[in-house]
C-alpha cells in the first residue's frame, strides 16, 4: 500500500474514531457509521490541509470510499507536486 | 528527540497512559501530538481523547458561542485542540445560520441559555452589507453612505442589547474589505468607495466596542490580509459548504480566536523566563566573548534585536522578564549591560539566575522571589533539550517553542496569547520597576531586628476606595489574577462588576498601598454584601506581595468597622480552598471568626460583631475616600 494510502487512512481512524486497522480501501460512508456530510467535508479539509492542494466540487464528489480518496489525491500529487 | 514524539508512537503512549489512568501523562503527550502534527484530523483525536480526561485534569472551564453567517464548524475542534494547549476546556455553542440578530435581542435565545464566558459575532461584509458589497455599483452616493450608518447603528443596536441580557465578553469581528472592488481601481480613489465605506463602518464598530465594557474588536480585515486576501479564501467551499476560508487557515483562523481566549480565560503568562545565549544574541559569551557575540541592527545580530524589541514590548504590557542561563555571571552581565547592540539592560529583568545549575530548579526560584505561581511563568529558550527538560519538570510552565532559526524567535513570542492582554491599566505598566522597589524593601526588612521595627520604618499607608469607573477594570483585572491570596477565587468581569455596584447592599472597595519605597497600586479588593444583619465577604484579596505586612488586616478591621455602621451584626465569609491559596487558609481564625459551617467546597466563617472588632494594626496609617484618617 502507498504512502498516501497510510496517511489517508490515518486521517480517516482520526475523524471517523475507528482503528486505522480497520480501514482498507473499499471503506465509505456506507461501512463507516461516522462519515456524514459534516465528516466528509472534514476529511477533504485534512486532505488539502496535509498534502497542499485544493479540491474542486467534482473532485469532492468522486471521493466516494477510501480507495477512490487514494487515487485522486495520488493523481493531484503526480499532477502538480508540491 | 527520541522516537516516543513521533506522531503513531504518540498516539500508542496516550492510549496506553488513558487505559492506566495516568492521566497526566496522557494530556503532556496529547499536547505534544498536537504541537507536532496541527490539523483537522489530529484535532479529531485531540478534542476526542480531551472529551474522555476533562474531568481528571486542572482545566479552566470556558463556554464560547459563535453567532455566524458561514461555517464554522470544521473550526471547533481545532480551537478545542489549541484550548487544551493551555489547559483551557472549551465548551463551544454554534449558533444558526444568521440568526444572530434574533439571538442577541431576544432575553430567551439559545445563546442566552448556553450562559457563555464569551461571545464571538462572525458575519461577512457580504451577508450584513449586501448593498455595500455585491450591489454596490448601482447605488447612488447617498446610498451608500446611508447603508454604512445603517450597519454601523446595527452594531450599537446589538451591544446594547447584548449587555442588557449578558455580562460576557463580546468580540466582534471586523468586516472584510472586498478582493474585487466594482469600480476596479476608481474605488481607491475615494473615501466612500466600497473599502473606504468598509473601513469607516470598522472605525465605528472600534467605537462601539470602546464604549461598552468587555467589547473586543477582533480585526478580521487585517487577518486577511496577514495571510493574503486570495490565499486566506476558499470560493468553491463557499459554494458546496458555506465555508469561505480555505483549509489551510482554519487553524490561523482559530488561533486569531485563542488570542481573546487566554486572556479572557485568565490563562496569561504574568512573566517570561529567557536563555541568553543564542536566545538574546547569537553565539556562546563564554566562549565568543563580547566581540563575538552577534546581536545589533545588522544580519545575523538583527533577529535578535528583534526578539528583544519584542520582549521590551511586553514590559510595556507589564510582563515581567527574568533570566535563566548556564553562564559565569560576570560575563553575561557585562554583555548585557556594556554590549552596545542590546535593547535590554539588566534593570528590565526583575529577577536572575546566572549560573551553572538545572534549569527547572532556577525557574522554580524565579517563580518564588517574583511571588508569581509556577502556571504563570513562561520559558523561552533556543535549546529544544532545555525546553523539553523544563517541560518534563515544570508541566505548569509554559514553554514557548521557537522556530530553528532566529529570524522566528520574535514572531514566535509575538503570537503567543499568553501575552495578550485587553486592558492594560498604569499598574501594569510599572510592573517592573514595582518590582526593583520589593528588592529594596526585601533589603531593608533584613537589616531589622523585628518585624515591627520593619513595619514602622516602611510607613505604609492603605487608601480605600468605593468602586469607581477609574478603579472598576483594576478591581477587575484582580479578581481574573489573585490566585494566591484570595479567600473565594471569585472571579468577575468588568461588566460583572459593574452590575454588581448597581445593586443595593453590594460593597466594593478597592484598596492602594504606597509605602517608603514607592507606590504599590491597587493591589487588593473587598466586595461586602448586605444580607440584612448580615455582611458577607463575597470576595477579599490581595496581591501577594504586600502579604504578611498587616495590610490585610487594616482592608477586614475597615470592613468590620463599616458594616458595624451599617448597623450589620455580624460579618461572615467562605474560605473556598483551591490549590494555590493555601496563604489565605488561616486569614479567619487568625483574625477570631468562628467556624460556622462546614461544606465540601470550603469554610463558612463568622465574627459577632456586637463582640469583636477587629483591631487596626497601628503601623498602617488608612485614608478612605472622604479624606478622613482612622
Amino acid at each position: 500500500m502507498s504512502a498516501v494510502f497510510d496517511q489517508i487512512r490515518a486521517m480517516a481512524a482520526d475523524l471517523f474514531g475507528v482503528p486505522a486497522a480497520s480501514i482498507d480501501t473499499s471503506s465509505s460512508p456506507q461501512t463507516i457509521e461516522n462519515w456524514d456530510s459534516i465528516q466528509h467535508l472534514n476529511l477533504v479539509l485534512a486532505i488539502e490541509e496535509r498534502f497542499g492542494v485544493q479540491l474542486s466540487p467534482e473532485e469532492i464528489e468522486q471521493m466516494k470510499s477510501v480507495g477512490e480518496t487514494v487515487k485522486l489525491v495520488e493523481s493531484r500529487l503526480q499532477a502538480a507536486p508540491r | 528527540m527520541s522516537g516516543q514524539h513521533n506522531p503513531a508512537n504518540l498516539r500508542t503512549e496516550i492510549e496506553k497512559h488513558l487505559s492506566l489512568g495516568d492521566f497526566n501523562h496522557a494530556a503532556g503527550e496529547l499536547r505534544e501530538l498536537w504541537r507536532r502534527e496541527p490539523g483537522s484530523a489530529t484535532a479529531s483525536y485531540v478534542t476526542s481523547r480531551v472529551d474522555q480526561l476533562r474531568d481528571k485534569l486542572i482545566l479552566t472551564k470556558f463556554k464560547l458561542a459563535i453567532l455566524r453567517s458561514f461555517t464554522v464548524e470544521p473550526i471547533v475542534p481545532l480551537l478545542r485542540a489549541e484550548a487544551f494547549l493551555f489547559a483551557i476546556d472549551l465548551e463551544v455553542h454554534v449558533a444558526d445560520f444568521n440568526t444572530y440578530v434574533q439571538d442577541i435581542v431576544d432575553a430567551g435565545s439559545s445563546l442566552y441559555r448556553f450562559a457563555p464566558n464569551a461571545v464571538v459575532l462572525a458575519v461577512r461584509s457580504e451577508d450584513l452589507a449586501p448593498d455595500l458589497t455585491k450591489q454596490f455599483a448601482g447605488l447612488t452616493p447617498e446610498d451608500t453612505r446611508q447603508a454604512a450608518d445603517r450597519v454601523a447603528r446595527c452594531y450599537e443596536q446589538w451591544a446594547a442589547s447584548f449587555r442588557k441580557y449578558s455580562q460576557a465578553a463580546l468580540i466582534l469581528h471586523s468586516l472584510e474589505r472586498p478582493r474585487h472592488p466594482a469600480l476596479g481601481i476608481l474605488d481607491s480613489q475615494s473615501e466612500d468607495g466600497q473599502s473606504g465605506l468598509i473601513l469607516q463602518i470598522n472605525s465605528a464598530i472600534r467605537r462601539v466596542a470602546a464604549g461598552h465594557r468587555g467589547i473586543y474588536v477582533l480585526d478580521y480585515d487585517s487577518l486577511i490580509a496577514r495571510y493574503g486576501s486570495n490565499r486566506w479564501h476558499d470560493d468553491r467551499k463557499w459554494l458546496i459548504a458555506r465555508l469561505p476560508i480555505s483549509a489551510e487557515h482554519l487553524l490561523p483562523m482559530a488561533r486569531e480566536w485563542m488570542r481573546f481566549l487566554v486572556p479572557l480565560a485568565g490563562r496569561t503568562a504574568k512573566a517570561l523566563v529567557v536563555d541568553l545565549d543564542n536566545t538574546l544574541w547569537g553565539g556562546i559569551i563564554g566562549e565568543d566573548g563580547m566581540a563575538g557575540i552577534k546581536v545589533g541592527p545588522e544580519h545575523p545580530g538583527a533577529a535578535f534585536q528583534a526578539l528583544q524589541r519584542a520582549l521590551l514590548d511586553l514590559t510595556h504590557r507589564g510582563i515581567l522578564l527574568a533570566i535563566c542561563s548556564k553562564n559565569n555571571p560576570d560575563d553575561a552581565l557585562e554583555a548585557i549591560d556594556k554590549h552596545p547592540g542590546m535593547l535590554l539592560r539588566s534593570k528590565d529583568f526583575a529577577a536572575l539566575r546566572i549560573n551553572w545549575g538545572d534549569k527547572s530548579q532556577n525557574i522554580r526560584e524565579i517563580a518564588r522571589e517574583l511571588n508569581i505561581g509556577l502556571d504563570s511563568l513562561a520559558f523561552l529558550d533556543d535549546n529544544p533539550f532545555e525546553r523539553e527538560q523544563v517541560r518534563a519538570a515544570l508541566p505548569e510552565v509554559m514553554v514557548i517553542d521557537v522556530p530553528q532559526t532566529p529570524d522566528g524567535y520574535a514572531a514566535a513570542v509575538r503570537d503567543c496569547p499568553i501575552f495578550e492582554r485587553l486592558t492594560l491599566l498604569a499598574e501594569d505598566q510599572q510592573r517592573t520597576a514595582m518590582y526593583a522597589e520589593q528588592r529594596q524593601r526585601a533589603g531593608a526588612e533584613q537589616s531589622f531586628q523585628s518585624k515591627e521595627d520593619f513595619f514602622r520604618f516602611l510607613e505604609q499607608e492603605a487608601e480605600l476606595n468605593p468602586v469607581s469607573d477609574l478603579t472598576l477594570p483594576r478591581i477587575a483585572q484582580l479578581t481574573q489574577k489573585t490566585n494566591q491570596f484570595n479567600l473565594t477565587t471569585r472571579r468577575y468581569s468588568e461588566a460583572q462588576i459593574a452590575e454588581m455596584a448597581r445593586q443595593p447592599g453590594w460593597n466594593i472597595f478597592s484598596i492602594r498601598v504606597r509605602d517608603r519605597f514607592g507606590d504599590h497600586g491597587v493591589v487588593g479588593v473587598a466586595i461586602a454584601h448586605d444580607q440584612g444583619e448580615q455582611c458577607e465577604l463575597d470576595t477579599f484579596l490581595l496581591s501577594c506581595r504586600i502579604i504578611g505586612r498587616t495590610v490585610e488586616t487594616a482592608l477586614l478591621a475597615h470592613i468590620a468597622k463599616s458594616a458595624t455602621d451599617r448597623g450589620c451584626k455580624r460579618l461572615v465569609g467562605w474560605f473556598l480552598p483551591t490549590k494555590k491559596n493555601a496563604p489565605a487558609r488561616d486569614f479567619y481564625p487568625r483574625h477570631e471568626f468562628e467556624l460556622a459551617e462546614q461544606k465540601p467546597e470550603g469554610s463558612l466563617w463568622s465574627l459577632d460583631l456586637t463582640r469583636h472588632q477587629v483591631a487596626f494594626p497601628e503601623w498602617v496609617r488608612l485614608v478612605t475616600a472622604h479624606g478622613g484618617h482612622d
